[in-house]
């Protein structure tokens, strides 16, 4: 479990933080007036999808750093028989990174208010998550022919899950992707389009990260990290 | 910022309030049914939490019935019982006590009280009841499926929860955790309204160390749910790719009746680690909004502001952070590394600290304090009490010595009724009573509600108390008869019809509850605006029941922290956070203040 207590560590302290520069430190039944410490914000719909967008990420991240933490220590056991990971992943992960570039060049794009790279961002974006998708249910078929089924054993249940739960979160955010390229090919211009490119594009760069994560994971690069780490601490 | 989402419809926005637009009914099914305001939403959600609570209470009563007289309801056989305690469990902490204060409490007051038209997210917010009355619809329907519902204990320990010999392996077991995930992916549409209302929401002066004490508790009980039921989200799905699909995350090698199973491999302990991870924290998650109103209700009630309002928050936030490193204190005896349990039993025992600072600061806001014994105020020194109580045992159960010998015994049962059981439900009762005349306009007859107020309380002592001593006795918990045993003394049976009747008597008691909420609707006394002269927000809104949107044309402007009751000087015995005093208004024309001055 160590995986989660150091994701929540981390969560824990930019919250403390937060709330340090909140005045938690103030005297509230000293201080009467509008502007008693810091002042409530006013808020903007963006500003309320974007923090929206990062609190839901967290709990995301909560989920994975679980599945993870679970994923470890049941892989810490003696008899524990991962699967050959098929070379495909590595296609998969390089087209999940194009993705996550297009979505950032269509934000940029919405930035400076040019249509055409938000538009050629947002579809290449869609393609390429589309493709990876459709990569990870080959590297499933492939394990499968290959006699590495669902059930075999705990570590192959575990590459399911892992790859499950990630691809669900990704046809997730395809949804909303989806939404904002449909009201941009009904013509809506870019002021319009800039907040959900931006919602889009963060939630890809997350999930990318997440996994980069499960792929060092799943290939024993992350195992040997941590071990050659209790090794110099020892 | 440029407005985005606006463009199109040339909304003009006359002040910072409007620029979130405000969504509005159309007709009675949007204005009622599929709602989006989140104070209807609220009502939903308590109303449905309260249905499904009274199938537990039911449930409660079986159970009591066959502990005391064994065999007198034919149709209470072992399996059954387990069946019983599973769903009683499962639906008091998670379908009724957590839905209750996060989804109704939560709902009804965040946007209230820090003077706001709405959740930041009300088509979300919808959804999420909905989803959670659909978990409920499925939870309910594992009475009717072959096999029953699941008989697993609301642990639902894995291997056992999908061997074949427990009740409800079949359907039961599955529809439990379909329910449970279900249940917490409506939760997180809601918490995330919840959360970034309070970061977002706030009116102009609300700032956080403003809050009252009541949405500090439900704020820090919601974003330790958002992180805490993903372990059980994942527990679940992976259980029910054990029960489904064959795999064996928790399963090991098993040889039942003489065959070897085809799982193997799985680690039990695993399931363990995912369900405390939730389990423990989850007890705050229902505690924190208690502790919250409790704090509001008292300084209330008796006219006096919070002891150490900073501490108390600062007691909350740690609470919260702590209750993640101490879920191993329930695996004492679950054959995990023991020097784990030393770890463990630090942890918990520190949180006592803050936990025991909350007490002493709500003894000594009462200490001189102008009580006035009203009905909220009876509810919340009962919490007190009884939360007192419990937690003692906790510090003894929290000790891995003095645990192993009464782990599984009817002690663990008492203590944490007394704790999370009753403690809560004192408070939710305390805050019904309490905020009912803002959400109806009247107020509950306060003799009915001393009368529920002493049953119930004094009740569920009777109910609770005598089961510690049965517990040290050595009596075993989730034991469907004793039979002959020897050391159980003849007096334990006795003990045992006592405690029954008792908690029929309790039950009873909740019926009177329902008859005065429904009764109060239409002949309760008009309650007006602020009919406890209370500080807080909501108490100050222009029309009662709140209109939709809540404010008038201008929202409220906060110029004060939320306890100032019985300040020197003030020609009234409280000040309402949105009054100026001795100051003046904010130079724009505000309606909102003149009103609440009345
Ligand atoms: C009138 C009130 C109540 C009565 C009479 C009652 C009675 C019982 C009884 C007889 C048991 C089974 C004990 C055993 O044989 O092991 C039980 C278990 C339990 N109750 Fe209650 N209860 C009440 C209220 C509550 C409330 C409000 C909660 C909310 C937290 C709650 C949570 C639980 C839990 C978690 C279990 C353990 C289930 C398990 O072992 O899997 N109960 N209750
Ligand atoms: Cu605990």
């Amino acid at each position: 479990m160590s995986v989660i207590l150091i994701f929540l560590l981390a969560i824990v302290a930019v919250m403390l933080w937060w709330l340090w520069r909140q005045g938690l430190f103030s005297k509230p039944w000293l201080e009467v007036g509008v502007v008693g410490g810091m002042a409530a914000p006013a808020p903007s719909p963006s500003q309320v999808a974007r923090i929206g967008l990062l609190v839901f990420l967290v709990v995301v991240g909560s989920l994975f750093a679980l599945t993870v933490s679970a994923y470890l220590m049941r892989s810490a056991l003696v008899d524990w028989r991962a699967p050959p990971l098929p070379g495909i992943l590595f296609a998969n992960t390089f087209a999940l990174l194009v993705s996550s570039l297009a979505l950032q060049t269509a934000k940029v794009g919405a930035r400076r208010g040019d249509l055409d790279s938000v538009r050629t961002g947002l579809l290449a974006g869609g393609f390429t998550a589309l493709v990876f998708l459709g990569g990870q249910l080959f590297a499933w078929r492939q394990l499968n022919a290959e006699g590495y089924y669902l059930a075999s054993n705990p570590a192959n249940a575990f590459f399911y899950l892992l790859t499950a739960l990630h691809g669900v979160h990704v046809a997730g955010g395809l949804v909303g992707l989806g939404r904002v390229t449909r009201k941009m090919l009904r013509g809506a211009g870019v002021a319009e389009l800039r907040l959900g490119v931006d919602l889009c594009a963060t939630y890809w760069h997350v999930l990318l990260l997440i996994w980069l994560v499960l792929l060092g994971l799943l290939t024993g690069r992350i195992g040997e990290f941590v071990a050659i780490c209790r090794q110099l601490l020892t | 910022m440029v407005d985005l989402t606006h463009g199109a419809d040339g909304h003009a926005a006359p002040g910072h309030d409007e620029e979130l637009e405000l969504y509005h009914p159309t007709n009675w099914v949007t204005k009622y049914v599929f709602s989006q305001d989140a104070k209807v939403i609220a009502i939903q959600y308590g109303l449905t939490a309260t249905a499904i609570g009274l199938v537990a209470l039911v449930l409660s009563w079986l159970m009591r019935i066959q502990l005391a007289y064994p065999g007198l309801l034919a149709f209470i056989d072992a399996d059954h019982y387990y069946q019983f305690i599973t769903m009683h469990g499962m639906i008091m902490v998670v379908y009724l006590l957590t839905a209750i204060f996060l989804g109704g409490f939560g709902n009804y007051l965040i946007p209230l009280m820090l003077g706001a038209r709405d959740m930041m997210f009300p088509y979300l917010n919808m959804l999420s009841y909905w989803i959670y009355l659909l978990a409920v619809l499925v939870l309910a329907a594992g009475f009717f499926v072959p096999g029953g519902p699941t008989g697993a204990g609301w642990t639902l320990y894995p291997p056992q929860a999908i061997l074949a010999n427990t009740p409800g392996q079949q359907w039961g077991i599955i529809i439990m955790l379909v329910s449970l995930m279900l249940f917490i992916i409506g939760f997180t549409m809601g918490g995330l309204n919840y959360v970034v209302t309070v970061l977002q929401g706030r009116t102009k002066g609300m700032t956080l160390m403003r809050m009252p004490l009541t949405i500090w508790g439900i704020f820090t009980a919601t974003v330790m749910a958002l992180l805490a039921f993903p372990a059980l989200f994942v527990g679940a799905l992976m259980m029910l790719f054990d029960r489904l699909l064959g795999t064996s995350f928790f399963m090991p090698s098993i040889v039942a009746m003489g065959e070897q199973l085809p799982t193997g491999g799985g680690s039990p302990i695993l399931f363990q680690h995912l369900f405390w991870f939730f389990g423990h924290p989850e007890v705050y998650i229902v505690a924190l909004p208690a502790f919250g109103i409790v704090s509001d209700l008292i300084s209330t009630h008796a006219r006096k502001n919070i002891f150490g309002y900073r501490m108390m928050v600062w007691a909350i936030v740690v609470i919260g952070a702590l209750s993640f490193v101490v879920w191993a204190h329930h695996m004492y005896v679950s054959g995990m590394n023991p020097g784990f349990g030393f770890f463990f039993a630090t942890t918990t025992l520190i949180i006592a600290v803050p936990t025991a600072l909350k007490v002493y600061n709500w003894v000594l806001t009462l200490w001189r304090g102008d009580i006035h014994f009203t009905v909220p105020m009876l509810f919340a020194l009962g919490f007190i009490v009884t939360f007192v109580n419990g937690g003692l045992t906790g510090l003894f159960l929290g000790n891995v010595v003095v645990d192993v010998p009464l782990s599984d015994t009817l002690f663990v049962v008492a203590h944490f009724h007394m704790v999370m059981g009753v403690a809560p439900i004192l408070v939710i009762f305390g805050a019904i009573y309490h905020w009912y005349p803002k959400i109806t306009g009247r107020m509950l007859d306060a003799t009915l509600g001393k009368i529920h107020f002493w049953v119930t309380f004094l009740g569920a002592y009777a109910v609770f108390f005598p089961m510690h001593y049965l517990g040290l006795l050595g009596m075993p918990r989730r034991y469907f008869e004793m039979g002959e045993t020897a050391f159980v003394p003849p007096s334990a049976h006795t003990l045992n019809e006592f405690m029954t009747i008792a908690a029929l008597v309790v039950g009873a008691a909740q019926m009177l509850f329902l008859f005065n909420l429904a009764w109060s609707l239409r002949h309760g006394k008009e309650a007006g605006g602020n009919p406890w002269r209370a500080t807080t927000l909501e108490w100050q809104t222009p029309e009662t029941p709140p209109a939709h949107g809540n404010w008038g044309p201008e929202l409220p402007v906060v110029y004060r922290w939320a306890y100032d009751y019985s300040v020197p000087g003030a020609d009234r015995d409280f000040l309402p956070q949105n009054d100026p005093w001795p100051g003046e208004p904010a130079p724009a024309p505000d309606t909102a203040v003149a009103e609440g001055a009345r």
